[in-house]
């Protein structure tokens, strides 16, 4: 097993996680690695686990047993054996270098487009008002709001603050990016803006882990796919042997069909 | 008569001014104490929170006046003699403390929980959390009640009168006292305390539209 981990050094090494809400195991023995420049998709039913997996990464959520490192670097525990929780100063530092983006957006309303990315250049990564504020500039450049840089998210549509909430992110150089159902909450026609930000980011070489019900998108855009049903991972591939009408494995096929028969 | 209200004005301007020191002293006082507890009832350990919430509920079951008088009568018996004006003070204190708790938590449990998340995910510390997302955002929510409960404290501040306190109240009942002219003097102190008050509200509206960064 080590062998194999140091054959191929994964930058998100997750192993054997497990947790449970009180009588309800939502992880199952979760094991899965996402290398520098790849980009992950995880489809599942609702209640798989996929959002509380994405959540565990970054230490929102906290786990009973396994491990999840980061560069090598165990993420919310001081060591893979024990279970002493990092130090609130560790953990934030920890959750800096991954990046996480929203389901429901989550920007600050008290503050502009610009912002939003410069609080955390400024308070963790230590920049100056005016660097924050040309870092800021160049990522809203990137996802396409150059001209709302002075914008409360409340004067921005779901598909801008979105665009905000993934310029907030990876202003901060992270390593990893999450993405939790990103475009879930918005209107359809919205949709597309926000995904051609992430394929942007994806021709990048971002490393990108996602939870998607964006089938099309996930075919796309992924490196491989991973299928989570009942708290654990059911298949692991790439996108067209994942996807595809005739897989042998009766969950997925199941869910493939039933998300097929609502979807189109 | 309007000579004898006249000649009385610099006793009453005495009144008043103790009026706007206790009152002073209880709002600043009881923010700082309300503020810092309340923080600690939201995000404290749990012995904390246990012994905030039940000081909090006590405080607030009990009438002021009641409260007062316990301090200033009641402490001596365990060897805690207050001068009157700081007995009062204090029980005024307590009661405008657990007031400042309740509205701090309410307010800071108004913001959604997605921007703790959100702050967290970018690297910031529970400190820095706090200082840059969430009280900036809570700080909406807690003005209105607050204000509400600056107002109620100018009125509260009468009580001190009971402790033997010259107030504006008790310069007040101290002129009507020699004059007998109980209905003009009356309204001048209703007058004062109104005025003090309206100007405390239009102060927090401007203070308020100041702060309001969502468009409802």
């Amino acid at each position: 097993m080590s062998d194999a981990t140091n054959a191929s050094p994964a930058l998100l090494d997750v192993r054997d996680v497990s947790k449970a809400f009180g009588a309800v195991d939502v992880l199952r023995s979760v094991s899965l690695q996402v290398k520098r420049g790849e980009v992950v998709t995880v489809i599942g039913p609702s209640g798989s686990g996929k959002t509380t997996l994405l959540r565990c990464v970054n230490f929102l959520e906290s786990y009973d047993s396994g491990s999840i490192r980061i560069d090598g670097k165990e993420v919310g525990y001081r060591d893979a054996g024990t279970r002493q929780r990092r130090s609130e100063r560790d953990l934030a530092a920890m959750r800096a270098e991954t990046g996480m983006v929203f389901q429901s957006f989550n920007l600050f309303p008290h503050l502009t487009a610009a912002g939003n990315i410069m609080l955390g250049l400024t308070k963790v990564r230590g920049k100056s008002e005016a660097e924050a504020r040309q870092a800021a500039e160049h990522w809203l450049g990137r996802v396409g709001l150059a001209h709302k840089a002075d914008s409360l998210p409340a004067e921005l549509s779901g598909g801008q603050q979105q665009r905000v909430g993934i310029a907030r992110a990876v202003a901060m150089e992270p390593k990893i990016l999450l993405l939790d159902e990103i475009t879930s909450a918005l209107d359809p026609e919205l949709v597309g803006e926000v995904l051609a930000v992430v394929r942007n980011l994806a021709e990048d070489g971002m490393t990108m882990l996602m939870v998607t019900h964006e089938m099309a998108f996930a075919r796309d855009a992924s490196s491989r796919i991973v299928f989570m049903a009942d708290g654990g991972v059911s298949a692991v591939g790439p996108p067209k042997e994942i996807l595809a009408a005739e897989t042998s494995n009766e969950r997925l096929r199941a869910f493939l069909a039933r998300f097929r028969a609502s979807h189109f | 008569m309007a000579s004898q209200i006249l000649y009385a004005l610099p006793f009453l301007a005495k009144g008043f001014a103790v009026t706007l020191w206790v009152s002073l002293l209880v709002v600043t006082l009881s923010l700082v104490a309300g503020v810092l507890l309340g923080v600690g009832l939201v995000y404290g350990p749990a012995p904390l929170r246990w012994t905030v919430r039940v000081f909090s509920d006590t405080i607030r079951g009990i009438p002021i006046l009641v409260l007062m008088f316990f301090v200033y009568y009641g402490l001596p018996a365990i060897g805690l003699h207050l001068p009157s004006f700081w007995a009062a003070v204090l029980a005024l204190t307590l009661f405008k403390t657990a007031q400042v708790i309740e509205y701090l938590r309410g307010a800071v449990a108004s913001i959604p929980k997605g921007q703790s998340e959100a702050a967290m995910a970018i690297g910031l510390t529970f400190r820095q959390r706090l200082t840059y997302v969430i009280f900036p955002q809570a700080f909406r929510r807690f003005l209105p009640p607050w204000i509400n409960g600056v107002t109620d404290a100018v009125k509260g501040s009468a009580l001190v009168s009971l402790l033997g306190i010259t107030d504006l109240m008790q310069a007040i009942n101290q002129v009507i006292g020699r004059t007998y002219e109980a209905m003009p003097l009356y309204i001048l102190g209703a007058l004062i305390y109104f005025a003090v008050n309206y100007a405390l509200s239009l102060a927090a509206r401007r203070l308020e539209r100041r702060f309001a960064f969502i468009r409802e």
